[in-house]
């Protein structure tokens, strides 16, 4: 991991590199967290990647989140890995609700690391993220025809109420 | 020390205590009344339906087919040690037009609930299924967006083994349970359950015109 320095330290250079790119840093625990606009995920992702003493060549992990009450409701995650000095840099993209039926848009980051390939599809599936310029963004693992986005937090729970002693005379025919 | 083996006799011998213990066998140096309470000890009779669902429920031979935990514990009632040959389940065929019996071992979810059917269908009548554990029959502790709840909703089911997972005797339960049910009333069928008479799937040869 940086430390809470050298995680400034490369946000400083982000904001030098690319402008606006970097909205705040967080520290917390041991891991170290970049904060970004993700109109600029590519180039960020990127210069960590290619920049000498930067070398994040590995991506770990993607991975959605839906924050609902909050104000930029979704976060699409980055998991990076340096492997050499075995340290990880958490990259952070928020994105706000456009609202029904309008789904967030940002850039996918297919092309720079492939293995995004099926986390971005999985990302689109559970959560409706649009990544621009994704090769194949269809769903991964609910069938195709299937509507909703079932990890958002206002997605209904359960599949169906179960019977219980107590609620068995609501359901209709419960007893055939 | 000297290891000698008697000699049972001469082959000739042999061939005579033989034909004697046949012939004993068959009653044949009986006569009277003596050979009609022989044969009446000796001779069963029973419908052609009951022998065949006799036949038909020692040779059930399952589809091998898992879907998630459950399966461990599947695969384990062949073993030695739970050894389901000797109800005469053992054979899992690998393919569906081979099989009896459908062993639904685990979750269904939405996107295989099409396969599953279409091995179901794929399944030469007369068929059963067992539906093994929780989810298969319920979903279990999944209530959620991506598990069919209860396999029920797409396909008959004949048996249903709780569990979570259920142990190999448990599940050995619901084949016995199976065979009973089999041998018993033939009544119990899916097509007398679901009013499914009239859908059987037959070929075009010389038998499928139902006369």
């Amino acid at each position: 991991m940086p430390d809470a320095t050298g995680l400034e330290l490369i946000a400083h250079d982000l904001r030098e590199q690319v402008p606006g790119s970097v909205t705040g840093t967080q520290h917390h625990r041991g891991t170290a967290t970049l904060v970004i606009d993700p109109e600029a995920v590519m180039q960020v992702l990127t210069w960590l990647r290619r920049t000498p003493n930067q070398d994040y060549h590995f991506l770990a992990s993607v991975h959605g989140c839906d924050y609902l009450p909050h104000a930029p409701r979704f976060g699409v995650h980055y998991e990076l890995l340096n492997m050499e000095r075995v340290e990880r840099l958490h990259v952070k993209a928020l994105l706000e609700d456009p609202g029904e039926p309008e789904l967030p848009e940002m850039d996918s980051v297919a092309a720079l690391f492939p293995t995004a390939n099926f986390q971005e599809r999985e990302i689109y599936d559970m959560f409706g993220v649009v990544f621009r310029g994704h090769p194949d963004l269809r769903r991964i693992l609910m069938p195709d025809e299937y509507e909703g986005f079932p990890q958002r937090r206002d997605f209904p729970m359960g599949g169906e109420p179960v019977l219980f002693t107590h609620n068995e005379h609501q359901t209709p025919r419960w007893y055939e | 020390m000297e290891i000698r083996r008697e000699k049972v006799g001469a082959p000739t011998d042999v061939r005579a205590r033989q034909h004697r213990a046949s012939e004993m066998l068959r009653g044949i140096d009986m006569s009277g009344a003596d050979l009609d309470k022989y044969v009446e000890e000796r001779v069963l009779t029973t419908t052609l339906e009951k022998a065949l669902n006799w036949a038909r429920s020692n040779a059930l031979f399952p589809a091998t087919f898992g879907l998630a935990c459950c399966a461990i514990e599947m695969m384990s009632i062949v073993t030695a040690r739970y050894d389901s040959a000797r109800f005469g389940a053992e054979v899992f065929r690998a393919s569906p037009r081979q099989a009896d019996l459908l062993i639904l071992s685990g979750r269904v979810s939405i996107k295989m609930a099409p396969v599953v059917r279409r091995i179901y269908d794929q399944m030469l009548e007369p068929k059963w299924v067992i539906a093994m554990g929780a989810c298969s029959s319920s979903a279990g502790v999944f209530n959620n967006y991506a598990l069919v709840q209860g396999a029920d909703k797409f396909m008959p089911v004949d048996i249903h083994v709780p569990g979570c997972p259920p142990r190999p005797e448990a599940l050995l339960h619901g084949i016995i349970k199976l065979q009973a049910k089999i041998k018993g009333d033939p009544t119990l069928g899916w097509r007398e359950r679901y009013g499914a008479h009239g859908t059987e799937e037959l070929g075009d040869g010389p038998e499928s015109n139902g006369s």
